[in-house]
This record gives structure tokens, sequence and C-alpha cells, in this order.
């Protein structure tokens, strides 16, 4: 029986100074980061002390002296049970742990909200003539990329091997919804020369198939193996091969399709409905072949000599998914309607893919971008090497709304705004975030200490107390929330818990 | 492509009622797309900064994950 699969998306956001004549990315990441979380704490010291706590202090400018900007790494944790930090040199945001699809897009979007708020209010604090940009997607367009990477938590017992051997071809077919385009090409050699647009961010950067990096030779099947929770029980397995994603249609999709065929591969399901093997002959080049080939009619070739396109692939893919949720349901995955939205929207994609890819221009980001791009490059007679092309395939993915592409393409969402407006402040409430989030509502001064699995708190005198949270679905709502409305002191929640 | 076309055939839920909503854009007129592309290009001319080499060559990003 597939794990309940709760999910993770962690993205490292593009950043720079514009203006600046010394520009300095880390500095740059922890001025964001300081100047939301000032706002914030701002605005709750605001709220708290009006009578009206119910105004909208959106909007709320502080004149007067900047607050001393930190440079050192930061790490917030947020009310919504996100992580905010600087990884290296970008802002960072990983949800908190969601256990459906629609919710790991609603808490990806809302990571989205916060930049472009955390962008407002460093812009504030910044000197005149100078503006942060942020960007979110993957690459400089100079052979520099960054990742977003996926997380699904799995059954420890389901055999590395199969997941391989299963992840593999569709990690590299996935590409042709989950793209989220790019003009030109970043690899060397003399195919890529030829490469205008393609598919993907990432495809350029992958170099081996199974390994440990994340920043050099970086591998399709990634190893990583850290958990955050019971490691006896349970596997985290950690994707670095998909595309920042503006779409809310593509994120699901790359999520959603991804838990399913982990739910296969913990049910051993390819072995039981005798699917045949996928393994492709040269997974590597195939990344880049299927990402190259804007017409998706790239052949690719198979370890038993078959030969099948990424559209081939995924239509068997999702066949032998089909078969999986009508004979063992799709529990692992949220609802019965949760697992038959994915298994639609999966097939509509591939078969638009298959007879008309542009009638996507409205539901994935590469063929939004590809649309307008390509649009104005005829329209202005340019070259595929024009900077204009290359700008606009950057802000594309600009989080300010005002300059953002993506928001002006009339791409289609799958949920309504206020939705992730809440999703800001609030956590899901049916996984451990609940617990985190609704801690540093209550309590921010009393903790000394949130990460994934557990929370620390300082109650004054005594030593730091610690309660683990080893259960990625202990913790939720319905968990706990009897218990936090009957307290009223952190004191009191240790003392009830135990600890 | 006949192996698909039956993996597609097979595919048991796949109705025609769900897709009735979401008429494909290339179903609309060709001079209407272009008018649509057109008026939205526009747009985008608007909001594009306004040195885009400048821009493109500014933005280097080193380190991550």
């Amino acid at each position: 029986m597939a794990l309940a699969k709760v999910l993770g998306l962690e993205t490292e956001y593009g950043i720079i100074i514009r203006g600046s004549t010394e520009p300095n990315p880390i500095a740059a990441s922890s001025a964001l980061i300081n100047a939301y979380v000032a706002e914030l704490s701002r605005r709750v010291k605001w709220d708290f002390e009006d009578e009206t706590p119910g105004r909208d202090a959106r909007g709320f400018a502080r004149e007067g002296a900047p607050p001393e900007v930190e440079t050192h790494l930061i790490n917030a944790v947020l009310t919504n049970g996100a992580r905010y930090y600087v990884d290296h040199a970008h802002p960072e945001y990983s949800t908190p742990e969601c256990s459906t699809v629609r919710e790991i897009v609603r808490y990806d979007k809302a990571g989205e909200l916060i930049l472009a708020r955390s962008v407002q209010a460093a812009g504030r604090l910044l000197p005149p003539g100078q503006s942060v940009v942020v960007l979110k997607n993957n690459s400089d367009g100079k052979g520099n990329s960054y990742g977003t990477h996926e997380n699904y938590l799995m059954d420890r017992a389901a055999p590395f091997a199969r997941v391989v051997q299963h992840v593999m071809p569709h990690f590299v077919t996935r590409q042709i919804y989950t793209g989220a385009g790019k003009v030109g090409c970043e690899a060397t050699g003399p195919a890529s020369r030829e490469v205008s647009f393609q598919l993907t961010q990432r495809a350029d950067f992958f170099e081996e198939e199974v390994g440990l990096e994340t920043t050099l030779k970086r591998p399709i099947v990634n190893t990583r193996d850290e958990p955050h929770c019971n490691a006896q029980k349970y596997r985290r397995l950690h994707v670095i091969t998909g595309d920042a994603n503006l779409s809310e249609v593509s994120t699901f999709l790359k999520v959603g399709t991804t838990a399913l065929v982990l739910c296969m591969i913990e049910d051993d399901w390819y072995a039981r409905a005798g699917a045949r093997d996928l393994t492709l002959n040269a997974p590597v080049n195939a990344m880049r072949r299927v990402s190259y080939d804007v017409s998706l009619s790239e052949p690719l070739t198979l370890a038993d000599g078959r030969s099948m396109t990424a559209l081939e692939i995924q239509w068997e893919i999702l066949d032998l998914a089909r078969k999986y949720a009508e004979d063992r349901g799709t529990e692992a995955v949220g609802d019965a309607g949760a697992g038959e939205e994915i298994l639609r929207r999966w097939e509509d994609v591939l078969t638009r893919l298959e007879s008309d890819p542009m009638s996507l221009a409205t539901q994935l980001d590469w063929v939004a971008k590809y649309r307008v791009v390509d649009g104005y490059r005829q329209r202005h007679g340019l070259g595929w090497d024009d900077p204009k092309l290359a700008l606009m395939d950057l802000q594309y993915h600009d989080v300010r709304p005002e300059k953002s592409l993506y928001a002006r393409v009339g791409m289609e969402h799958l949920l309504e705004a206020a939705e992730v407006e809440r999703a800001v402040t609030e956590p899901p409430e049916t996984t451990r975030a609940y617990f985190r989030g609704r801690c540093l509502q209550r309590w921010p001064s009393s903790i000394a200490a949130a990460n994934w699995d557990s929370m620390v708190f300082d109650l004054g005198g005594d030593p730091l107390r610690r309660v683990p949270m080893m259960e990625p679905l202990r913790g939720t709502k319905a968990h706990v929330d009897d218990l936090l409305n009957s307290v009223s002191s952190p004191a009191e929640l240790l003392e009830r818990l135990g600890s | 492509m006949a192996e698909r076309e039956q993996i597609k055939r097979q595919a048991p839920s796949r109705t025609d009622e769900e897709s009735v909503e979401d008429v494909p854009a290339s179903n609309k007129k060709g001079e209407e797309l272009k008018a649509e592309l057109d008026d939205l290009l526009d747009e985008i001319d608007e909001v594009l900064e306004e040195n885009a080499e400048e821009f493109v060559r500014s933005y280097v990003q080193k380190g991550g994950e």
C-alpha cells in the first residue's frame, strides 16, 4: 500500500540589484528576506496596537531611518510553516509540507507573493537609483543554474534501484509539460548551437544518471538521503530535474504525475501490471534531446532497442497509472477527486500536445513563453539571438506583477486568489506544518528555533525545550487544534505535551 | 504510432464532455488569434525593461543549490 505522499517544493530565486556598482547577491538576498521579516514584525505590532485589527496593513510604508541591514545568512520560518532563507547566493523559499497536489500549488504560489512583497519592502530600504529584481527561473542564460527541488515522502522499504529504474524515464519525458521554456542553449557542443528555443530551463545542466551532487555533475536521480523525519520508515525523494514553474497547471502536473509514479513504484505496480520496461538507452542525452525538440517528435532509444518519443512514453506511463488508480485507488495523493484530477489533466495535456501544442498557450509555461517570444521575433524580424528575446525570457519570470510577462499571457488558474493569499500566512491543515505555523503565530518570542522535524521553545530560565516532530502527518489541525485552543501559554502547551 | 493510438482508445474515462468547456485556442479563426497576440505583444512592449542588452548582460547568477 503506497504511503501518503507528503510533498514539498524548494525554489531558489534569481536576484540582482540594479543600479549598484558592487552588487553582492548574498547581501542582496539577506536584505530581501530581512526587509520582508522586518515589515511583518512591524505589521504584527501595528495590528496589535491598533483598535481595528481588520484594517489592511499592506501598502503600509514606513518613513525614516532604514533598519540595519544584516548580511549574515538569514533563516526565517514563516507562520505558514514555510522556510525562507539565503541559500548560497539566492533567496530560497521552501513550502511547508503539504498532503495534496493542489495544496502544494497553493503554497508554491504563496511563495511568489512573499517574494514580490519582499522586493517591495527591500525597495523602500535601498538607496535612490537602486532596485532589486527577483526572478522565479533556473538559469541566468550564461551557464549558471539554480534549482527548484521537489520532495516526496516515500516508503523506505521500496528498493532504491526500483525507484531509479522507473523515475528516470518519467523525469526525462515529463519535460514536455513541466518545462518553463528557454531561449537558446547553455550546453556546449555543436548541437547546442542549433537550439533557438527549448522546452526547459534545466536540461542543459544534467551530466549524470544517478548521484548525490546538486551543483556540479548534476544527476537526473538525486540520492540525497535526508528525510527530516523517521528515517527508519521514510525516504524523502529529492528531485532536482524540474523547472521553476509559474503555471499552476505545470506545477500541478509536475508534482501530481510524479507522486502517482512513486505510488506505483512503492506498490511494485510496474511488475504486477506486466508493464514493459521503459528504461532509456542514454538518459542524460535524452534529457537534452527532449528539451531541444519543440516539435515533440524526437525518437528516443530504449534499452530494449525500441524507439519511442517522449509523448509515447508519457502515454504509456499514464495508461499504467490509470489502471493503477482503478485497481488500487489514489488515496495516497489525496481524496478520490484529487487522483482523478491528476489523471484527467495529464491526459488532456498529452492529447493537446499531440494534436496542437499551441492550444496549451494558457496552460503550460513553455508554450506560453514560446508564443510571445516567437510572436515578438516575427513581428520585429529579429534573430533568435537578439537581446530583446533573452530579456523576454527573463522577464516572463519576474515576481513583480507590474513587470511579469507570465502575469499578462492569460494563464489558467487552478486556485482563487484569496486561497493563495491565505497561504501566505496560514499553514496547511493536514501536516505537521500546522503545528509549526500555529505555534509561530501565537508565541513567536518563545520559539528559539523551528526546523522541519522539531520545534525548540525558550521559556526563559529553563533549558531550551525541544518538541520532536518526526511524523509528517502528525501535528495536523485534527490532532492539535483542541490542544492549542485549550492552552494559554507555551509553558502550558509543553506541559500538556509532556515534553 | 499505432501503439499509442491503441493506448488512447483504451483510456476509459476519456470523455468529450470534460473538454467541452475549453475551446482550444486553435479553434478560433486565424485572424482572431493574430489580433489577440498583437494586442498582447503591444502590452508586453510597454512593460519590457528599457535597455534589453544591459539588463540581460548584468543578470549573472553564481552559486546555488
